[in-house]
């Protein structure tokens, strides 16, 4: 549980942010210099909001009208860092240890063994591998039971593999851990994978909050979509109640039931489109294509519209197998459903 | 040659070693303690104390050895208050050439410590407060060892530049042998007095010194 009403004046923009959130596993996305760490550093106690309060699983940590100001080193939060922030003066063992009184240390075998670093515990960081020193950072955290996890941008360091991996990994102690976790990520699979509910926030201010499968939905916002990952947005105009056109692609979008009045805009997931041979159904998109990305399992098609802005066009494995025999499909179609409906 | 150096006085170079080791390990500590305090501080406030406790870098030593006479001759209150309340003289005194090289040498030791803990990465200060580390323990287990190469190449270039300081000593301290004269002041006298001889064996120590110096700089480095 997550209870924030923080205001801090920052260099660009006030960060100002209210909400309360029920669910102990907590995202929030935004795009670089938002404000997403400067929330995680208020948490952890290393900023200060210039007022406001912040209350965490029923304890409150920071309250500017009471005078409570908890210590970063007595809320007992775990913080990992992007980079790990391991001691490079010290070893494995040592930075585990760190902090931790005597009685305490007798846990640290067993952490060692639990996280496979009982071969490298006299290493230095600087020795050892990128997933090695996530395990470090891990271990140097749990090992202090702590009651929150905070991860702040936390192995988008590491290479793809190794990521899957430590993400399996963080899984697993998840699974197991009662207290909160939150995540500041630009890495859209780890919010969706880990949080029950996410914070999408721009310049300082919450752009969209709640459930996180929604908001991955129904983004509802230009912002949101581009965050959760949508490579194709165009602004509109109404044409009636229920056809709009989409201005950057000139291609006019009809709709079974009336729209909503306050559409700005709408997004199209690249792997949404439908590949059409005859000029049969609604909703085709008339396209030349620009040109054509080969991934490993999948393609990107990447299409001139009639309009100023190209469409990315998301091709995975069964309709890979029919383009190679029946050739490039004539049109796209897409279902009304999903087009996200966007302010 | 071996006639001079059978009756060479060398005293000066005992005092200037003590002046050295003195003065530096004032500016080792002075230095760091106020280079980490100073990163504490608003910006602008930052940027003055900056300033000022650099300045003796720019400034002719002979200007700072003025400010210094005004401050602490026996003439005024500050040397008068000295004087009277503790007996110590500044000037024309043992204390007066270890304060001069003290001034004159500690901005280099305050800007070495200070560009290391600013390049200091800054995660590794709050990953120490939120595993639970007093801001004591984070300065000496993690900011100190870290930094620790950097404290000390600056702590040898203030003790270069605190044995090699000529003009706010002179003016301070003056040249007394036996007392305040130093190295670099005997060369001055001995060239004055024509004893190039002399004057040569001392520079050779001189050199001698910076030397061993900077050799020890680049193992520092290594």
């Amino acid at each position: 549980m997550l209870e924030l009403n923080i205001k801090k004046k920052l260099n660009n923009f006030t960060l100002d942010i209210e909400c309360k959130i029920e669910s102990n596993r907590i995202g929030i996305l935004g795009g670089s210099g938002a404000g997403k760490s400067m929330i995680l550093k208020m948490l952890a106690g290393i900023e200060k909001p210039d007022k406001g309060y912040i209350k965490l699983d029923d304890k409150i940590l920071f309250d500017s009208e009471k005078k409570i100001d908890i210590k970063p080193k007595d809320r007992n939060i775990g913080y990992c860092f992007q980079n790990y922030a391991l001691f490079p003066n010290l070893t494995v063992y040592e930075n585990i240890v760190i902090g931790l009184g005597k009685p305490e240390r007798a846990d640290v075998d067993k952490f060692l063994e639990k996280f496979e670093l009982t071969k490298i515990k006299d290493s230095k960081p600087n020795k050892i591998s990128g997933g090695q020193a996530a395990r470090v950072a891990m271990a140097r955290i749990l090992i202090r039971k702590p009651k929150a996890l905070l991860f702040d941008e936390a192995f988008s360091a590491l290479d793809i593999y190794l990521r899957d991996h430590i993400q399996e990994e963080i899984a697993q102690i998840l699974k197991d851990f009662e207290g909160s976790a939150i995540f500041v990520s630009h890495s859209r699979d780890e919010v969706y994978r880990f949080c029950d509910s996410t914070m999408v926030i721009d310049a300082g201010k919450i752009s969209n909050i709640g459930n996180t499968k929604k908001i991955f939905k129904y983004p509802e916002t230009k912002l949101t979509a581009i965050l959760t990952g949508c490579k194709n947005i165009s602004d509109i105009r109404y044409i009636s109640d229920n056809t709009i056109e989409a201005i950057d692609w000139g291609i006019k979008f009809h709709f079974s039931k009336e729209l909503p009045k306050d559409i700005n805009a709408i997004g199209i997931r690249a792997h949404e489109f439908v590949p059409v041979w005859e000029e049969t159904g609604t909703n085709l998109i008339e396209f030349k294509l620009k040109s054509r990305a080969k991934l490993p399992f999948e393609d990107n098609y990447y299409l001139y519209t009639k309009g100023s802005s190209d469409i990315t066009w998301l091709v995975q494995k069964d309709i890979k197998e029919k383009i190679d025999s029946r050739g490039l499909p004539k049109f796209l179609q897409i279902d009304e459903e999903n087009i996200l409906l966007l302010k | 040659m071996s006639n001079v150096l059978a009756h060479l006085d060398w005293s000066p170079f005992f005092i200037t070693l003590k002046i050295g080791l003195l003065s530096t390990i004032i500016c080792f500590f002075l230095g760091v303690g106020l280079a980490y305090v100073s990163l504490y501080m608003n910006k602008r406030i930052m940027a003055v104390f900056d300033s000022i406790l650099t300045l003796p870098m720019v400034l002719p030593p002979t200007v700072v050895g003025f400010f210094l006479l005004l401050i602490f001759s026996r003439r005024r209150p500050v040397g008068i208050f000295l004087y009277n309340n503790f007996q110590i003289k500044i000037v024309q005194s043992f204390i007066g050439c270890v304060l001069a090289a003290f001034i004159i040498a500690f901005p280099l030791m305050y800007k070495n410590a200070k560009s290391a803990f600013l390049q200091l990465d800054k995660n590794l200060i709050y990953a120490g407060r939120t595993l639970g580390l007093s801001e004591f323990q984070i300065f000496f287990k993690v900011v100190c060892p870290i930094t620790s190469p950097s404290l000390f190449s600056g702590a040898i270039l203030s003790f270069a530049r605190a044995i090699g300081e000529y003009g706010a000593t002179s003016m301070l301290a003056g040249n007394i042998s036996g007392k305040t004269s130093t190295i670099s002041q005997q060369i001055a006298y001995l060239v004055q007095n024509q004893s190039y001889l002399e004057a040569g064996i001392w520079v050779g120590i001189v050199l001698f010194i910076a030397f061993l110096i900077m050799l020890l700089m680049e193992y520092i480095q290594r």
